[in-house]
C-alpha cells in the first residue's frame, strides 16, 4: 500500500478530486495547509503597515491506496493541478505497512 | 401560520393608529407658547364664513368653542410628543448598538485572534458598567444645576435618578420629550466614550484596571466637559461661556476630542505591545471590521440625528450631512490610499467611513449637505495620512488608532464646524453662526473648545493613569500578553476547535 500526499493549488482541489474519482480512487482526506517553496509569498498592507506573507495558502490531499493503482492517481493529479506556473505545488510517495477498517476490522487493501 | 396573521393585524393596527398621528403632528403648533393665547390667535385666523358663525353663537357657545380648541391643541401636542419621545428611544437603542456590536466588531476584527474575546468583552462590559455609573452619578454630574450656578461640573440633584421625570420635559418646548428619554439617550453617549479609548491600549491592557479607570475617566473627564458643552458651562455656546463657547452638536468635543486624546495620553503610559514594530500584528478578521463600520455608520444616525432631541427641520439636515460626510470619508481615505499605497482597500474604506462620521459630529444640524461632504472628504483624508505617518513617525502603538481617527477627526470637525455652521440650517442660535455666515468669532470659541478638551482630557487622563498603574498596574505580564489576554484574562477563547 501506499501514500500518496498532494499539495495543490487550493482552487484545483475540485478539478483534482474529479480526476481522482474517475482514475477509481475511492476516498481521499483534505486539510487546508500553509507553506512556501519556490513561489514566494505576498505582502499585505494595513493601514498602512506593510506584512510580508511567508506561507502561501495550500490544500493537502492524502490518499492511501493498493500499489496497482499509485500511478493512475499520480498522473490524474499531474494532469488535474498542473498550471505550469511556479506554486502548483508537489506529490510526494510513501509506504503504508498496514491499514484498518474501524467499523469490521478488515485489514490490508481490504480495508482502503 | 397564526403568527403571520398576528403580525398582519398588527401591521394594520400600527398604520391606522400611526397615519394620524402622522397628519397631527405635521400640523403641531410652533414651540414654546402659551396654549390659552394660541386658541385665541388661531380663532381670529378663521375663514370668513366660520367667523360669522361665531358671531351668531352665544357666550356660553363661544366659551364651550375655544375650550374645544384648548382640547385640540393638548392633543396635538401630546401626539408630536409621542413622535418626539418615540424617535428618540429609537435614537437610545441606535446609539447603544453603536458600542456592541457596532464598535466591538470594529475593534474585535483589527486585534490578533488571541486577544478578540477581550475586546469583545470591553465593550460589552462597559455597557453595562458605564450605564449603572450613569444611573447612579454620572447624569447628575453631568446635566445637574445649570451653567451659571455650577459652571464647572453638574450638581447632586439628579443623584440615583431622583426626580427624573418620565412625563416632564427636559426642554422648555412644550412638546419636549421626557427627561428619563433625555438622560437614557445621554447615557448612550457615556457608554461608547470609554469603549472607544479601548481601542488605543487594546491586546496589553488589564480588564480591572480598564474597568476602574473607565469608571474614574467617566465620572472626572466626560461628566465635566459634558456639563460645560450642553448645559450651559464654560465652552457650551453663549454669552457667559470663554471666548463665547462653542457649537458642538453631537460630541465633537464631548465624545470624540477627549476620548482620542486620552487614548493618546493611555497607549503612550502604558507602553507598545510585545513585538511592535518586529511581529506582525495584522487584523485577525477584517470581515468582523467592515461590518462594524457599516453597523456604527448605522448606529451614528441616531447619535447625530438624535442630537436634536426631536423631530423636525433640523433633525432632518442632521441625518442627512451624517450620511454624506461619511460617504465622502470613504472617498478620501481610499482616494489617497490608492495613490499613495497602490491599492484600495477595504480596511481604508471602512476608517474613512468612521472618520467623516467623527468629523462630521460636532458639525451635524449646523451645516449644509456640500460642505459636509467636504468635510468628510478632508477628515477621510487627514486621518489616512495620522495614521499611516504621523503615527509611524512618531511612533506611538495607538494598537487600533483611536486617536488618529477621533481625536484628530473630532478636531478637524470641532474647527470646521466653526467654519461651515450657518443660520441658514439651525436659527436657534442667532442669525450668522460660522464664518461662511460672516462671523469670525465662533471659530475662536470652537478652538478654544478643542484646546480647553484637549488640555484637560489629556491632563486628568494622565493623572488616573499614572495613579492606577502605581496602585493597580496598567499592564498585564509579558506571559500573560504572549498567551493573549483571551486566556490570561478571561480564560475563554474566541474561536474553539470542535
Amino acid at each position: 500500500m501506499k501514500k500518496v500526499e498532494a499539495i495543490i493549488r487550493t482552487h484545483k482541489l475540485d478539478d483534482v478530486k474529479s480526476a481522482l474519482v474517475e482514475a477509481g480512487i475511492e476516498g481521499m482526506t483534505v486539510v487546508e495547509v500553509r507553506g512556501f517553496g519556490r513561489q514566494k509569498g505576498h505582502t499585505e498592507m494595513y493601514r498602512g503597515t506593510e506584512y510580508a506573507v511567508d506561507f502561501v495558502p495550500k490544500a493537502k490531499l492524502e490518499i492511501i491506496l493498493a500499489d496497482g493503482k499509485l500511478q493512475e492517481a499520480i498522473d490524474a493529479v499531474l494532469q488535474a493541478a498542473q498550471t505550469g506556473n511556479v506554486g502548483d505545488g508537489k506529490i510526494f510517495v510513501s509506504d503504508i505497512t498496514e491499514s484498518i477498517r474501524i467499523r469490521t476490522g478488515e485489514m490490508g487493501d481490504e480495508a482502503i | 401560520m397564526s403568527y403571520l396573521k398576528y403580525g398582519y393585524v398588527f401591521l394594520c393596527v400600527i398604520f391606522l393608529v400611526g397615519l394620524p398621528l402622522t397628519s397631527w403632528s405635521q400640523d403641531a403648533v410652533p414651540e414654546g407658547e402659551p396654549t390659552l393665547e394660541l386658541a385665541e390667535g388661531e380663532s381670529e385666523n378663521v375663514s370668513t364664513e366660520e367667523a360669522y358663525e361665531v358671531e351668531d353663537q352665544s357666550p356660553e357657545e363661544l366659551d364651550h368653542e375655544a375650550q374645544q380648541i384648548l382640547d385640540l391643541k393638548q392633543a396635538v401636542a401630546a401626539a408630536a410628543n409621542a413622535g418626539h419621545n418615540g424617535w428618540m428611544l429609537v435614537c437610545c437603542a441606535l446609539v447603544l448598538f453603536m458600542t456592541a456590536p457596532g464598535l466591538a466588531l470594529f475593534y474585535g476584527g483589527l486585534v490578533r485572534k488571541k486577544n478578540v474575546v477581550s475586546v469583545l468583552m470591553q465593550c460589552l462590559f462597559l455597557m453595562g458598567l458605564m450605564s449603572v455609573v450613569w444611573a447612579v452619578c454620572g447624569y447628575s454630574f453631568a446635566f445637574g444645576g445649570n451653567g451659571s450656578s455650577h459652571p464647572f461640573i453638574g450638581s447632586t440633584e439628579y443623584l440615583f435618578l431622583e426626580g427624573v421625570s418620565m412625563t416632564d420635559g427636559v426642554l422648555a418646548t412644550k412638546d419636549s420629550i421626557a427627561e428619563l428619554t433625555f438622560a437614557l439617550f445621554q447615557g448612550m453617549f457615556f457608554i461608547i466614550t470609554p469603549a472607544l479609548i479601548c481601542g488605543a491600549f487594546a491586546e496589553r491592557m488589564k480588564f480591572s484596571t480598564m474597568a476602574v479607570f473607565s469608571v474614574i475617566w467617566g465620572i472626572v473627564v466626560y461628566c465635566p466637559i459634558c456639563h460645560w458643552v450642553w448645559d450651559g458651562g464654560i465652552i457650551g455656546h453663549g454669552e457667559g461661556a470663554w471666548a463665547g463657547g462653542a457649537l458642538d452638536f453631537a460630541g465633537g468635543t464631548v465624545v470624540h476630542i477627549s476620548s482620542g486624546v486620552s487614548a493618546l495620553v493611555a497607549c503612550v503610559l502604558i507602553g507598545k505591545r510585545m513585538g511592535f514594530g518586529s511581529e506582525p500584528m495584522p487584523p485577525h478578521n477584517l470581515t468582523y471590521t467592515v461590518l462594524g463600520a457599516a453597523m456604527l455608520w448605522v448606529g451614528w444616525f441616531g447619535f447625530n440625528a438624535g442630537s436634536q432631541l426631536a423631530v423636525d427641520d433640523v433633525t432632518v439636515t442632521a441625518f442627512a450631512v451624517t450620511h454624506l460626510s461619511a460617504a465622502a470619508g470613504v472617498i478620501g481615505w481610499t482616494l489617497f490610499e490608492w495613490a499613495v499605497h497602490k491599492k484600495p482597500t477595504a480596511l481604508g474604506a471602512a476608517s474613512g467611513a468612521v472618520a467623516g462620521l467623527v468629523c462630521i459630529t460636532p458639525a451635524a444640524g449646523f451645516v449644509q449637505p456640500m460642505h459636509a461632504i467636504l468635510m468628510g472628504f478632508i477628515a477621510g483624508a487627514l486621518c489616512f495620512f495620522a495614521v499611516t505617518t504621523m503615527k509611524s513617525k512618531l511612533g506611538y502603538d495607538d494598537s487600533l488608532d483611536a486617536f488618529g481617527v477621533h481625536g484628530i477627526g473630532g478636531t478637524i470637525g470641532a474647527v470646521l464646524t466653526g467654519v461651515f455652521a450657518t443660520s441658514q440650517v439651525n436659527t436657534g442660535y442667532g442669525d450668522a453662526l460660522g464664518i461662511i455666515d460672516g462671523n469670525y468669532k465662533l471659530i475662536v470659541g470652537q478652538v478654544v473648545a478643542v484646546l480647553v478638551t484637549v488640555v484637560y482630557a489629556g491632563v486628568v487622563s494622565f493623572i488616573i493613569l499614572k495613579v492606577l498603574d502605581k496602585t493597580m498596574g496598567l499592564r498585564v505580564d509579558d506571559d500573560a500578553e504572549t498567551r493573549g489576554l483571551d486566556l490570561s484574562e478571561h480564560g475563554e477563547e474566541g474561536y474553539i476547535w470542535l
